[in-house]
């Protein structure tokens, strides 16, 4: 089972749960989040981060990628995603990649 | 800034299907609901006295073909659905039911699976996973067998729903418990909220019990005393606070004993609709109750658009231009738009007369009296729901 409740740091490897879908609402030409008896509506910064949640990533990487592309100050950017995605975490709509020991 | 805007049933979680609540909502401003209710069928293995179908059920030669549910999933993802909830009777009486998953995640749907899971083997609910299944949900109609095997009518039925609960965390789909609640199993209500957790489920809907249908022939066998209510109250509030993060959980109190009325459906041809199993596109799934609409169906020549958009029963009563006094004009009539039409019809005898759960409805304290004598009526069988037109429980050995 994917776990739940997660704490998010910089070295985990986040990645939506399969049943939290990222998807681009051609209809009303917004991108939203579905989970159970939930739709999310998310900015566009937190779709850009969301699109790198991929579980191959860390969460430091996504941070490294963001502070690159916007020219802007590390700690500012890794502030925001992390609360950012523990916010979705908590909510049940964030998982992570955890190393197995087979 | 980052930011994630949620929407979510605050006010009114009617069924937990009311997605929106928010004004200046996607709901509001787009037109077409994010979610819809779609019953696939009538037919149901449990009996519950207070099932929300309507009386006069659908057979199964009227039900829509697998073809034709196909086309409305399409459809429904065309004019920008974004979740549907395959519900029932029991949705997986349907032998289509994992084609009509996959066909839903296909064309884009989020999938909610609404289920009294006894007709479920670990095999099928892998298959509805595979499929595309999103989330699933199942009733339970108490916390042990005894309680629970009685109201729904189905022995061995709440052994089965634990089994399945097991079977869906294992497939590592998200779980909501709905536990339908009335006199005769509130008192059950912590030990419930105790199996939800014990379940793994992400998600709780305590429900009282809406007196429409079938539950409204079952009033006197179900209604709630107000003490029950009250300690109803105080459980859940104290639940919520110990489990935040852990369980949500989603009240839905008995309106004969409230102060306003609840903003049924998210007011009437709003934010909702659902299917029925023969095809006609529904305001609520208890709108049938309502004499003197004409609910168009999906094999009409009209799509479901133009129905939503344009019928006679879904612009009767949406908006506010229908109301009458008290309700014209009330401060809360955009609030509440009047409370809920059905409940209007069924007490009243006119759908647009104000829902009698409010205070400013003249038969308020009249209804209010009505619970407390139904709740001590000591009226405790049930009239069991099924095509027959409904039987009655005999004795102690039903």
């Amino acid at each position: 089972m994917a776990p739940r409740h997660i704490q998010v740091a910089e070295t985990s490897r986040v990645v939506l749960p399969r049943h939290t879908k990222l998807k681009f609402d051609e209809t009303r030409q917004v991108w939203v989040i579905l989970a159970p008896e939930r739709v999310l509506a998310p900015d566009e910064i937190a779709v850009e981060v969301l699109k790198l949640c991929d579980g191959v990533r860390s969460v430091a990487g996504i941070i490294d990628e963001l502070a690159t592309k916007y020219a802007a100050p590390r700690d500012v950017i890794a502030t925001d995603v992390v609360a950012m995605l523990q916010d979705l975490a908590d909510k049940g709509f964030l998982t992570e990649v955890r190393e197995t020991t087979s | 800034m980052t930011e994630l805007t949620e929407t979510t049933p605050q006010v009114d979680a009617n069924d937990g299907l009311a997605v929106l609540e928010r004004r200046g909502s996607v709901a509001e401003t787009y037109g077409i609901p994010l979610a819809v209710l779609l019953e696939l069928t009538h037919r149901c293995p449990l009996q519950c006295p207070y099932c929300s179908n309507p009386l006069e059920l659908d057979r199964a030669g009227q039900e829509l073909t697998t073809a034709e549910w196909k086309k409305v999933l399409s459809e429904l993802a065309e004019i920008g659905v974004l979740q549907v909830h395959f519900s029932g009777g029991e949705p997986t009486a349907r032998k289509d039911i994992v084609e009509l998953v996959q066909h839903a995640n296909d064309v884009g749907l989020y999938t909610n699976l609404i289920t009294s899971a006894v007709l479920l083997t670990r095999e099928r609910l892998k298959e509805l996973a595979d499929a595309g299944l999103c989330h699933v949900q199942i009733s339970f109609q108490g916390n042990e067998p005894v309680v629970a095997d009685r109201v729904g009518g189905y022995k061995g039925g709440h052994a089965k729903k634990l089994e399945v609960a097991k079977w869906t965390r294992e497939l590592d789909l998200p779980l909501t418990v709905n536990a339908v609640m009335h006199r005769q199993n509130l008192h059950q209500l912590p030990d419930i909220i105790q199996m939800a957790v014990d379940l793994d489920a992400d998600r709780l809907e305590v429900a009282n019990v809406q007196y429409y249908g079938w539950a409204l022939k079952n009033r006197a066998s179900l209604m709630p005393t107000y003490e029950q209510l009250e300690e109803t109250d105080r459980l859940v509030e104290e639940a919520r606070e110990r489990l935040k993060g852990t369980l949500t959980i989603d009240y839905v109190v008995p309106d004969y004993y409230a102060l306003r009325p609840k903003k049924c459906m998210g007011g009437w041809g709003r934010q909702f609709f659902n299917i029925s199993p023969s095809g006609k596109v529904l305001p609520c799934h208890a709108a049938e109750s309502i004499t003197g609409l004409d609910f168009m169906s999906v094999r009409s020549n009209n799509s479901i658009a133009w129905i939503w958009q344009n019928s006679e029963a879904f612009n009767r009563y949406r908006g506010t231009g229908w109301m009458k006094e008290p309700c014209k004009s009330c401060e809360f009539r955009e609030i509440d738009f009047g409370g809920c039409r059905c409940q209007a019809f069924a007490l009243t005898g006119d759908a647009a007369n104000t829902d009698p759960a409010c205070t400013l409805s003249p038969l308020h304290e009249s209804i209010f009296k009505q619970a407390e004598r139904d709740a001590a009526s000591g009226q405790d069988r049930f009239l069991y729901r099924n095509f027959a037109g409904g039987t009655p429980e005999n004795g102690n050995d039903a």
